[in-house]
């Protein structure tokens, strides 16, 4: 199937009168298409433009345009506080994440090729049990994890990454998949084996670098999905960016919604980067393929 | 010293038992880390969730938390989640397809679909609070929207927003980005020799869509569907930030049983909620996985 395909497109005379037969028809769709989506433009833009305009203005809509609301984020002690909670959260959640997913995904595919179902299996089953349900059922373990915290970390945020760490695992599992099949694992740490580096070496000297762009998507795909995290930190009473946007609410609008349109656009900027990073990697390899 | 002797022989007993297969309890080693996380933060909760469902605070085993499942006002906000969930996973299926198939038939690599796969990234990922203020500050009680319509005359209240109607304009601003997400891989599967295979034949595009198409992207489509169900399902943050109080779905009735200090005992009947949502998330899901693995056949 793969062979006749390519001699099919490798057949550049017979596709190029089919082009030009084609030609005022596709003129035709394109400006169709640009209409059709425009409707859709502008139901996603309108909600994210109120945001900003709401941001920017003093008192209501016809009043002067103003930062106060993007100044008095700096202001607020605790949204600063819950600001860097859920900054390091996304930072330690996704090393966690890593160190716990990548030498087990190496050692799977290495010595133990019969578990790769279940360790998949348990990967993407948080996709199936909501994260409500997670909440639900982490209660009584987090009363005891928060027995067990040192007095001085008492409610700290921070024990959400165990948490959080599970509900990253199905996209870190699919982004690290992806990385670990395009490059020959068992030749590398074998290579590396021969060579006399320990397993520690393997990882972080030749799984690593080789994985990086993998290992990168994988990171920044659980950072957005951490600052973006509502649920498991507001009915476990703990308190990070979201909900303290939540809670702000009550106090400013205002602030609150600057709040939000700025965590919205760095996590924007974020995946936006993620985009290329995850772009290069495929298009080499169906060009190798070609 | 000591070590010199042991080690050769250490060496001998691991080729030996190479050579024997017996390596298997060594290699064991290898995924415990990880099915002990597991075990602990995903599988043990789950399985609290389960047994705590059917039983008291005290641990005596009962009947009455399932058997609050159901209550009216229970069964109500399951009927009020599941509408939710199947009219937004159907819509959010149909535009999503159509802004999909919008981007498949442009430039490969252009700016709009550049910009479409990006947007959707970011909006079916991040939804939540800041969903529910962008919506808030729209099409809320003083928000943008509202205050133009006013400004033209049309008198239009706000108050829609906070109820079901409300949720289910909001939660599509995540379901279409998602069904794009999810059906972009499908519509690329769609390769341009087939169209060209039924032109050959003497087929226009009606014939097309009607024996290669169609049939081709049912599966996926009830695929992605049927994600889009259990996404709409399990979604609680975006309903929690604008609905303040009150469940008038599932997700918000746990939260009033979780928070709630007044019944006691009603901790368990979050519980029982949960693996309620369970079953339904679970069902769908399932379905999910069977009709993914009916397209991958193609698909590659």
């Amino acid at each position: 199937m793969a062979a006749v395909t390519t001699e099919l497109t490798g057949q550049a005379p017979a596709a190029r009168p089919e082009r030009g037969r084609h030609a005022r028809t596709a003129r035709r769709a394109r400006v169709l298409r640009g209409l059709l989506l425009v409707p859709f433009a502008a139901f996603f833009a309108v909600p994210l433009l109120a945001l900003l305009e709401f941001s920017t203005r003093s008192t209501d809509l016809s009043g002067p345009r103003t930062l106060d609301y993007w100044r008095a984020i700096g202001d607020n002690p605790d949204l600063l506080t819950a600001l860097r909670d859920s900054l390091l959260l996304a930072l330690v959640t996704s090393v966690l994440a890593l160190a716990l997913l990548v030498p087990t995904m190496v050692w799977v595919r290495l010595r133990l090729p019969k578990m790769h179902r279940v360790v998949e299996f348990l990967c993407l089953l948080p996709l199936t049990i909501p994260a409500l349900v997670l909440v639900v059922g982490l209660g009584p373990i987090y009363l005891w994890i928060a027995y067990f915290t040192p007095e001085a970390y008492d409610s700290s945020p921070l024990v959400l990454v165990f948490a959080y760490v599970v509900l990253v695992m199905p996209y870190m599992y699919r982004a690290l998949d992806a990385g670990l099949s395009a490059i020959d694992v068992r030749t590398l740490s074998e290579a590396a084996r021969s060579l006399g580096a320990g397993w520690f070496t393997v990882m972080v000297r030749v799984i690593l670098p080789n994985t990086l762009s993998a290992v990168l998507n994988a990171s920044l795909l659980s950072v957005a999905l951490v600052l973006g995290e509502f649920t498991v930190a507001s009915l476990l009473n703990y308190d990070n960016l979201q909900v303290a946007i939540n809670l702000q609410a009550q106090a400013s609008v205002g602030v609150s919604v600057a709040l939000a349109a700025a965590s919205l656009m760095f996590v924007f900027v974020l995946l936006f980067a993620l985009s290329f990073v995850g772009r290069r990697r495929p298009a080499r390899v169906t060009a190798e393929e070609k | 010293m000591t070590s010199v002797p042991v080690t050769p022989e250490a060496g001998e007993t691991a080729a030996r038992s190479t050579r024997t297969g017996r390596r298997v309890p060594l290699s064991w080693l290898g995924v415990v880390p990880f099915l002990a996380y597991v075990g602990l933060f995903l599988i043990l909760p789950t399985v609290l969730v389960v047994v705590q469902a059917f039983g008291t605070p005290e641990g005596q085993p009962t009947l009455a938390n399932v058997k609050a499942l159901g209550e009216s006002y229970v069964l109500e906000a399951f009927w009020r989640s599941i509408l939710l969930s199947l009219s937004t996973a159907a819509i959010g299926a149909v535009f999503g397809a159509v802004l999909a198939y919008l981007v498949v038939s442009g430039p490969a690599d252009g700016i709009v679909r550049r910009t479409v796969t990006a947007a959707a990234g970011v909006l079916a990922q991040f939804g939540g609070v800041t969903l529910a203020f962008a919506f808030m500050v729209s099409v809320g009680n003083q928000g943008l929207i509202t205050l133009m319509l006013q400004g033209t005359g049309l008198d239009v209240s706000g108050g829609w927003l906070y109820r079901l109607s409300g949720l289910i304009v909001v939660y599509l601003y995540f379901q279409i980005p998602l069904m794009v997400l999810v059906f972009l891989p499908a519509l690329d599967g769609v390769k341009p020799q087939w169209r060209e295979a039924t032109e050959s034949l003497g087929g226009g595009t009606w014939a097309y869509w009607r024996h290669v198409g169609v049939p081709l992207l049912t599966p996926p489509f009830l695929g992605a569907f049927l994600l889009l169900f259990a996404n709409a399902f399990a979604a609680y943050a975006t309903a929690a930030a604008l609905i303040g109080q009150g469940g008038i779905i599932i997700p918000l009735q746990i939260r009033t049983a979780m928070t709630s200090e007044t019944v006691l005992g009603q901790e368990n009947v979050a519980k029982a909620l949960a693996l309620g949502m369970v079953v339904v998330v679970g069902v769908a899901m399932a379905l999910y996985s069977w009709m993914q693995r009916r397209s991958a056949r193609w698909l590659r």
